[in-house]
């Protein structure tokens, strides 16, 4: 029987495109500084350490020894886990594993990435199958532009849908400072006027390249509440990968993975409708098309109807499901720590802590994670002890 | 084998990703470079708490997990002792010199850490205690090779 395991602190950089005042150990040192200090512990507290980034990014290989200094994993067991776009939710999900285990009582997940270092495109790509996939498709761009002209296609969304979609992200962002986009809103008109790239994404419609880290300190029950007057409970995860062909992928039928670990994770927590029981969610939406056809595959609305659940605000700061206060991966896209990014904010707003961006009285919140091929992973956090 | 192979062969194909990175050097890095660069001066910095001064010098200490302070800075070397050596006797392009040549790790004077780098000279004297003493380059660049190498004293 697994232990219950709750979130007691969370630690996130100011994110920018360039942070050249540090390399990365230093800036993961920042973020493992803040996570601490947010839960009053100290370093030698820390029983166990979970890392991840994409190592292509940067070109350093062996992130969990070349990092200690940084992490504060000097004379302690430290893992890395990498597993792309998704490599976020894996470190928290990791975390979450070893102390439900009964063998550590608590530790520290840390994401992070310099993105300014490389050419982020040429490195995702070097994550794609090189005999097959990788001339033609790889990429952050390609596939999701067919993945969005297939859904328009199928269900008459426009450029006008999506564009709403990015508009809400940069908004939320107006109440997040660690955002790399803070106070740099944009419009519709702004979208659709920015430069396209491959149809129908443009600029404004995907995510920037960040430099940046987060870490989320995790505790077992008997501990949690000692730590953090109002820990978030780590209440379930799942995570599913589909394909590794790109050309395999069947886009009629919605994000098969996030439907799937969607409904494992919801059926562990109890969530039976997800746009009633959900108070809050911080999605990895890594473009403005996602906002509209993963919701669906998330269960918030039916197939065909992500253009108008946006529409009518349900997922506005105030609506019914508020989606992304911290303005999202449209905003911030350190990508190691994007999806750890999630689940810090899903746990900032459990606790309490969300200042300006904080959603009232939350009680469950859900955070995912993304990574191409496809893949997905969901975490629900909530206010309540899991019985 | 399957009999369409007996007149072919199993493929491969040849990659080579050349991918440029721009990686941060950071304040305290850059301050450690430009002192080599522009001062010709090898600089270090000591943690207040445990007492180590590290070279190169670091943001924070890795043991106390705190930052350094400023007023840590200090020179360290530009002399110091060899404490292990190898010396190379094959070519490799990622190389820092041309073979014969010595890695060494030196214990430059005022610091607790070894400092990497290359002997070129006399490798017939170099042995874990000798002395050394850095050796800069002429056209500096900010890069840890500004140090042309350590001679042996």
């Amino acid at each position: 029987m697994a232990r219950r395991v709750a979130i007691v602190g969370t630690g996130q950089t100011h994110h920018k495109s360039h942070r050249l005042d540090v390399n990365g150990r230093e800036m993961i040192h920042e973020a493992v500084t803040r996570a601490l200090e947010d839960c009053e512990l100290t370093i030698n507290d820390v029983d166990a350490i979970v890392i991840g980034n994409m190592d292509h990014f940067e070109s350093i290989n062996c992130v969990d020894t070349w990092s200690v200094e940084g992490s504060g994993g000097v004379m302690k067991p430290i893992l890395k886990v990498s597993t792309g776009g998704t490599t976020g939710t894996s470190v928290a999900i990791a975390a979450y594993y070893h102390v439900a285990s009964g063998l550590f009582d608590r530790v520290l997940a840390i994401g992070w990435e310099k993105n300014s270092e490389s050419d982020t495109t040429g490195a995702i790509i070097t994550c794609s199958d090189p005999i097959w996939d990788r001339f033609s498709y790889s990429g952050a761009i390609p596939s999701l532009a067919t993945e969005a002209s297939a859904y328009m296609k199928q269900y008459g969304a426009t450029q006008k849908d999506a564009a709403r979609v990015a508009v809400r992200d940069r908004t939320h962002a107006l109440n997040n400072p660690y955002a790399q986009m803070y106070n740099r809103p944009i419009s519709i008109e702004d979208v659709m006027e920015s430069a396209m790239l491959a149809y129908p994404i443009k600029l404004l419609d995907v995510c920037p390249r960040s430099d940046g880290a987060c870490a989320v300190v995790f505790a077992a029950e008997e501990i949690a509440g000692k730590i953090s007057p109002r820990p978030a409970w780590f209440k379930s995860c799942a995570a599913r990968h589909t394909t590794t062909w790109f050309g395999d992928v069947d886009y009629d039928t919605g994000l098969l993975s996030l439907q799937r670990a969607a409904r494992e994770a919801f059926d562990k927590a109890g969530i039976r409708s997800p746009a009633d029981d959900l108070d809050v969610a911080e999605l990895y939406l890594p473009y403005s098309y996602a906002g509209l056809k993963w919701i669906e595959a998330l269960g918030f609305c039916g197939p065909g109807e992500g253009p108008r659940f946006i529409w009518d605000g349900n997922t506005d700061m105030g609506g019914k499901i508020p989606m992304n206060p911290s303005g999202g991966v449209i905003s911030t896209n350190c990508i190691g720590a994007t999806a750890l990014l999630r689940v810090a904010e899903a746990a900032l707003q459990v606790m309490g802590k969300g200042g300006k961006r904080q959603v009232p009285d939350v009680k469950n919140a859900l955070a995912t994670g993304f990574g191409g091929c496809w893949w997905s992973d969901v975490v629900v956090l909530s206010k309540d002890r899991p019985s | 084998m399957a009999s369409w192979l007996e007149n072919e062969e199993i493929l491969t194909r040849k990659g080579q990703i050349a991918m440029p990175y721009a990686w941060s050097v950071g304040e305290v890095g850059s301050r450690f470079l430009v002192g080599l660069r522009d001062e010709k001066r090898i600089l270090g910095n000591r943690c207040d708490k445990c007492g180590a001064t590290y070279v190169p010098p670091r943001k924070n200490c890795g043991v106390c997990f705190h930052d350094l302070p400023d007023d840590g800075w200090r020179e360290v070397g530009p002399e110091g002792v060899v404490t292990s050596c190898t010396v190379v006797r094959e070519d490799s392009p990622l190389a820092p010199a041309k073979a014969p040549f010595a890695y060494v790790i030196v214990k430059l004077d005022g610091a607790d850490v070894g400092f990497m780098h290359v002997v070129r000279d006399n490798l017939e004297k170099l042995a874990v205690g000798v002395r050394v003493a850095a050796r800069f380059r002429e056209a500096r660049e900010g890069s840890i090779l500004d140090i042309d190498s350590f001679v042996i004293l």
